[in-house]
Formats: structure tokens, sequence, C-alpha cells
């Protein structure tokens, strides 16, 4: 069966592990090749532990196994100097850049999002929001110049499509990234660039296994929280597929889109 | 080893256009094949409708797969032949796994005002009314069958915003999402997924024929209706590529969604 990114490159954030690797690992199974970025480094307002080197080479060393070549490099969203630096390593290496999966995230909260720190707040802000705009600016015009067309696949969260005790911060950020990507839909339809936005519900990464999360998401109400399919957590690779497919030409004229893949949560 | 090997998949409105796109589609992935069409008794339906003849040229498609093709003369509005189409099907092939509610005709009623109580009331009979004869009839099979499954409902882009198309059509496209909704919530402990997807124009016998062009150079509300990616139309299969991602493992925890594949028709 024919590798549906054979010859493609993508550029992915936060692919250190978590999603971002299953990302990673995903895209260069079906042919890819990986521009793999991370932080690698702790956020002070972050309670849980965020991915160190060890990690990202980890993901790189999976990446070769699955097939692909990796560049991969300690990148900070926050900075449009790190990105620039990174992507240009990565069109150095490898001549072109086809998808983008702008999935880099952080979370904290506190009991009610007016208790947040200044720093809280502008951290998921930053990170969350600002990031994939940063990531978009450095990586478009590489598409762009290849004259070809292609996918980028911003990873949002149920949380941006609903509010959310505790993180009104991280709930703000990720609403902000479906107008981000409906204006970039928008823009980029001219030049065959397609722009969509997942909308995952729990997944099974370090982040949301971690006790701060585990234990925020306890306090919510049962009836009004939670996914409605019999599963507690989804796999990374359940958000994989749905970047996979859209990256497809299968689907080669959905663009603009806010795509739940959740378990029903955001049916509640 | 097919992805959809073993499985039956139930169509409606199989005769032409998106259904038949659907069956082969799903064919070549191994599926074995129901599908429904011919109505009977429209009176407001000013393009032809789907004939046995093109009913039996599907089922030639379906079988050059080398797959079974069940075919009925059943009209979606009247819950007796669907009760026996699905029983004609569970007959024929003992399980239900893929409901694909397609069939829908679209009819004179531009102006909400000037809708005659007949084009209001055929409409909802079969594009909304229909689905959900369909969706009851079959429903209780898959639900019976144990192996949970795949629902998904063809509404339109109009069924997430007025687009021009007449109050009827949008009303009765915009209800089946409620349909949807009510029966994700329903069918998730039987870990049946229900979605609907939102296309915009595709390029089928409801929309290429004669009348459909005048109607496009008249109506000032149609015509200014525009793709942000450069494609008048889609194809049937773009909207079959849908589905088959929404019914496959790869979507395990893909429901409650709707989702266009519009040409970022709603993005706008």
């Amino acid at each position: 069966m024919s590798r549906t990114l054979e010859g493609k490159v993508a550029f992915i954030t936060g692919a250190a592990r978590g999603q971002g690797r299953s990302h990673a690992v995903g895209l260069a199974r079906e042919g890819a090749d990986i521009v793999a970025v991370d932080l690698c480094d702790q956020i002070s307002t972050v309670k849980y532990r965020m991915a160190t080197p060890q990690d990202l080479e980890t993901t790189a060393e999976l990446v070769r196994e699955a097939g692909g070549r990796c560049v991969a490099r300690q990148a900070d969203v926050r900075s449009l100097e790190q990105l620039e630096s990174a992507a240009a390593e990565g069109m150095a290496e490898f001549g072109r850049l086809d998808v983008v999966v702008a999935n880099a995230g952080i979370g904290s909260g506190r009991r009610s999002t007016l208790d947040l720190s200044e720093q809280e707040w502008e951290d998921v802000l930053a990170v969350n929001l600002s990031g994939v705009w940063r990531t978009l600016k450095v990586t478009v015009p590489a598409i762009l110049q290849g004259g070809k067309g292609g996918t980028i696949v911003i990873i949002g969260s149920t949380a941006g499509l609903r509010g959310m005790r505790g993180i009104g911060h991280y709930s703000a950020a990720k609403h902000g990234l479906v107008g981000l990507t409906k204006t970039l839909a928008i823009e980029l339809a001219d030049e065959n660039i397609r722009v969509n936005c997942i909308h995952p519900t729990g997944v099974r990464t370090p982040l949301s296994v971690s006790d701060e999360i585990q234990k925020w998401a306890a306090k919510a109400p049962p009836t009004e929280f939670g996914n409605l399919l019999a599963v507690d957590m989804l796999e990374p690779e359940d958000v994989t597929s749905a970047i996979l497919w859209l990256a497809s030409t299968g689907a080669r004229y959905i663009t603009g889109v806010s795509l739940p893949v959740d378990a029903g949560f955001t049916l509640r | 080893m097919k992805s959809f090997d073993g499985k039956v998949v139930v169509i409606s409105g199989g005769a032409r256009g998106q259904g038949r796109a659907h069956a082969v589609t799903f064919a070549r992935e191994g599926a074995d094949i129901a599908i429904c069409d011919v109505p009977k008794g429209l009176k407001t339906v000013p393009y032809p409708t789907g004939t046995p003849d093109e009913l039996a040229e599907t089922k030639t498609l379906v079988e050059a797969e080398g797959r079974r093709c069940l075919t009925a003369e059943a009209d979606v509005s009247k819950p007796d032949e669907m009760n026996a189409f699905a029983a004609s099907v569970m007959e024929a092939f003992g399980r239900v796994d893929v409901v694909i509610a397609n069939a829908a005709i679209t009819n004179d009623s531009d102006s909400p005002l000037e809708t005659s109580v007949e084009s209001w009331t055929e409409i909802i009979d079969v594009n909304l009314s229909g689905v959900w004869y369909f969706c009851q009839a079959l429903v209780p099979h898959m639900v019976a069958g144990g192996n949970g499954g795949s629902v998904i409902i063809t509404s339109s882009a109009a069924g997430l915003k007025a687009m021009g198309g007449g109050v009827s059509y949008t009303a009765a496209k915009h209800g089946v999402v409620g349909i949807m909704k009510a029966l994700a919530h329903e069918l998730a402990p039987h870990d049946i997924r229900v979605n609907t997807v939102h296309p915009t124009g595709v390029r089928t016998p409801m929309v290429i024929n004669d009348w459909f062009k005048q109607k496009l150079e008249t109506s000032t509300s149609l015509s200014s209706v525009r793709n942000l990616l450069h494609v008048p139309l889609i194809d049937p299969e773009d909207v079959s590529n849908a589905m088959l991602w929404l019914a496959s493992d790869g979507a395990r925890y893909v429901t409650g969604v709707t989702l266009p594949v519009d040409a970022g028709l709603l993005a706008r």
C-alpha cells in the first residue's frame, strides 16, 4: 500500500514526547521526513515535568526507525528567532516543506481563572496561542516557496470549544486557535494551503496523566464533563490518525474546519 | 486484508450521485453494500430523480469491485418501506455496520415567504423525516448486533449556515444535525458513533441539470456562494473519502461531529 506522505516534509512542534512524538512517528511511517522541534526545558509556571533534550533525541530515533529522516532541534515557540533557526536548518536539510503540525502546548490552572497569576496567564497564551502564530509565520513561507500547496494542522482542545473551570487562559488560547484557523484558511486558500484545527479530549500523554492535571480533572462534575464513549483517555495515535487523514489527498477540499476528536465530549 | 472486509454498509439514495460513489468506495474497501432509492410521487422536484436502471447500474459497479449488493426501490419518507428494507438487509447479510443517510432532494423554494406548503412538506418529508425513518429502521439492528458501528448523515453547508438554497432545505439540513446529536448521545453506550458531513456543492445529477443551471443564473443568493479553494463543485468521492475515514478504526473515538467537506465555504 503506498505511503500517503512519500517525499513530503513535516514540521512538528512539541515533538519531544506525548502527542508530538506520536505525530512525528506516524507521519514518518507514511513516508514523511520530519523537522522535530521542542523547548526541551521547564517553564516555571508549569507544575508537571516538561520534556527534556533526551526525550527529543528519542523521538528522532523513533522517526528514523520508522523510515524517516529527522532534524531535531530545541526551540522555544515563544521565540521567533529560535523557530526561524530550526526551520532554516530543516529547509537546508530537506529542501521543502509540506505539512506543519502546530502541536506544542502547556497547561496550568487554579480553582478559578481569576486566581491565576499574571505569569501563568501570559505563559499559556504565549505558548498555546502566540506560539502557534509564530510557528506558522516562520514555516508558511517555505510551503509557499514550493508552490505545491500544503497542509497545516493546529492542535486545539475541547477547551477550544467549551469553557472549563480553572483554566480560562487555556480555554481562551485554544478558542483563539479557532479564529486563527479560519483566518489562515481564508488567507491561504488561493495558494492551496489547507488549514484545520483538531480538538482532542484528554489524550494519554505526560501532560494529561500528570498529578496536576489529574487533580484538576477530578474536580469537575461528571455530568457536565467527560467523554460520551466509554473511553477514559484517547491514545496519541487517535489524534495522529486525524492529522494523517487531513493531510491526505482524500481530504483535499477540507479547510477551515474545527474537527473534534473527542469521544463526544463536546456533545454534553 | 481490506479495512471493511466482512462489514455491511447501507446507503439511502444509492442509485447515483453521492450515494453511488459511497457504495463503490466502500465496496472497494471490502464491504458488502445495500442501497435503496427511487422515490415515488414527488410533486415539487423539478429535475429527474433516481431510477430503477440507475439503481441496477450502481449494483453492477459494486459487483465489479467483487462485493455483493442488495438493492431496493424504497422511499425514505415512508417508514413502512424503510422497515421492510432493513428487514431485507438483515435477511441478506445478517448485520449492519455502517449506515449512511444520504438520500435528499431539492426544489424551487428560493424565497422563504413564497415557499408553498407542499414544497416545504416534501423537502421536510424526504430530507429530515426520511433521514430519521432510515436510521430508525436500521439502527436497532446495529445495537442488537453488538459490534458497534458508524452512522453518517449527509447534511450540507446549508445545515450550518443559510446559504441561499431555500428555507425548507436549510431547515431540513439543520434539523438532521439535531438527529445526529440525539443519536450520538443515545448510541454512545453501544459504541456506535454518529456524525454528519456538510458538503459544499457536489458534482451530481441533483446539481448538474438544466433546472439547477437556470436557478444558478437567476438566483443572486446562490450565485454569490463561493468556495475558498479553487473548485466550483467537489466530486462525490470527496464526500465518500470523508465518510470512509469517519467509519474507520482511525476515527474510533470521533462522534457527535459536524464535518464540513466544503472547500472552506463555511470558513468565510
